[in-house]
């Protein structure tokens, strides 16, 4: 690996203030998914696949065009397929390309009890350092969109990195780079917000879809990976994205306020003996052998 | 109890521990870059063979051309100056590496005999001048000098000509001279622009 770095907003597991935060201003990228121009060619899952040099995952066979169920640890990027009824009994065929969302307040990255394992560099990409990982699998628990996978030969957890050595490197991702229809964008975050939305008032005023609209959850600070459903107020219907994702409480509660309280209560421990030791001196043994001092 | 020096140094190195274990982690905040795979790589410009639509790709190649390397193909992707496809690939395309490192890539002519069952390998040269022969036997024996009325045609209407969409500009240029020089009047090309 190249000894070259990036800088970073957030880190796992590490306590105190993040040196150099805040201290370059740099754009967010963003993906864009239109949805509704999706063909379900998968010519972004092969480009993935090709870039990140991944070995072959076997494919399933489950009555859909989808490759597998969900992603795996050797497969980033998944085109999710579902016929969703219509109300006139008509099917509506949703595709939707399911891969890291690359959250601004990942759960995963909070979850991840080892420092330095998963980062947030400043441009917004959430990135596994594998040389870090200890293979605990929290972010797997912390994540609410069930992306990061286990190796278990590695034991090592995996995601779609945005292809940050391309982004951090002035190109786009791969994924993006290949979409022949144009169904995929890439940019800062404003400007994918203001195409998104653009092409939501299309959506809703030229072509019906009045509940059409722009999936940037809130619930997780806003991601990385912005959709534009035809109907924004049922994202469930497109492979399970969840309406309003958020990091699991546990991890909120285990990570904020207990973590503190453990640290005190530590500390406390610790300041409590070093002065008793301080005011008693050591520990005397009254009925027997040894007795240090006095 | 007045502090001791010794106290003093305990009080400080649990302090320190403390401190340590409780997170002031002093290493700067940065993080490994992943390293870009083609930072270096040879660019060569081509044409994906698949279909018609004739995508241009980039065939990114290790080495830098050195007398002493093999180059070998560590990445294919789009063109984004292609006036085609402006850098996309459909999934077939975008899988054109495992087209190239493939064991079962054919990468020397073979014939299949009248009535034969299998490939037989044969060499280029052999290949080129039974090519040639056959040429000159389906056009000795299906040119057509004049048509019914009379009106002199001069045409070769026993072979016909197809090309592909990886074919270059020059290269259907001297298919069109050769073949209309032998009257073929059936040329054809699978790519549609």
């Amino acid at each position: 690996m190249s000894q070259a770095t990036l800088r970073v907003q957030k880190i796992s597991g590490h306590a105190g203030p993040i040196p150099g935060e805040g201290m370059q201003r740099e754009d967010q990228v963003c993906k864009l998914v239109d949805t509704t121009t999706c063909i379900g060619c998968k010519a972004c899952e092969i480009a993935c696949q090709e870039w990140n040099d991944l070995p072959f995952a076997q494919t399933t066979f489950d009555n859909t065009y989808q490759t597998m169920p969900t992603t795996q640890w050797n497969f980033w990027n998944l085109i999710k397929f579902n016929e969703q009824p219509k109300e006139d009994g008509t099917m509506m065929w949703l595709m939707r390309k399911d891969q890291c969302m690359h959250c601004a307040d990942p759960g995963c990255l909070a979850a991840c009890p080892s420092d330095g394992a998963i980062v947030q560099y400043t441009n917004g990409i959430v990135d596994f350092q594998q040389d870090r990982c200890i293979g605990c699998g929290y972010c797997i628990t912390g994540c609410p969109f069930n992306i990061p996978k286990f190796n278990p030969t590695t034991k090592k957890v995996y995601k779609c990195t945005l292809c940050s050595d391309r982004v951090s490197q002035g190109l786009e991702p791969a994924c993006i780079k290949a979409c022949p229809t144009g169904c995929l964008h890439f940019g800062t975050k404003d400007d994918m917000k203001d195409l998104a939305e653009k092409r939501a008032r299309q959506l809703r005023e030229h072509y019906g879809f009045e509940n059409a609209g722009v999936y940037d959850p809130p619930g997780v600070g806003g991601t990385g990976v912005i959709y534009v459903l035809h109907d924004a107020t049922n994202p469930e219907a497109y492979g399970g994205l969840p309406a309003n994702p958020s990091i699991p409480w546990a991890v909120r509660l285990w990570k904020t306020p207990l973590r503190w309280l453990g640290n005190l209560a530590m500390l406390g421990g610790l300041v409590g003996v070093t002065l008793h030791y301080l005011r008693f001196g050591p520990k005397t043994v009254h009925n027997g052998e040894s007795e240090k001092r006095s | 109890m007045a502090p001791t020096r010794r106290d003093f140094l305990k009080l400080s190195t649990a302090g320190g521990v403390a401190a340590s274990i409780l997170g002031f982690d002093l290493a700067p905040a940065y993080a490994e870059m992943r390293a870009l795979k083609i930072a270096r790589a040879s660019e060569t410009r081509s044409t994906c063979p698949y279909c018609s639509v004739s995508c241009g790709v980039i065939i990114y190649t290790q080495g830098d051309g050195a007398k002493n390397v093999t180059p070998f193909v560590v990445h294919v992707e789009g063109d984004p100056d292609h006036p085609i496809n402006r850098g996309t690939l459909c999934p077939k395309g975008s899988s054109l590496q495992q087209d190239i490192l493939n064991e079962r890539r054919l990468l020397k002519p073979q014939v299949r005999r009248p009535g034969s069952d299998r490939w037989d390998d044969i060499a280029w040269d052999d290949a080129i001048n039974e090519i040639g022969r056959w040429v000159k036997k389906s056009r000795d024996a299906t040119f057509v000098e004049k048509d019914a009325q009379g009106h002199t045609v001069n045409r070769c209407e026993g072979i016909a000509w197809t090309g592909g969409c990886t074919d270059t500009n020059e290269f259907n240029y001297l298919v069109v001279k050769t073949m209309r020089s032998m009257g073929l009047c059936y040329i054809e090309n699978q790519a549609r622009v």
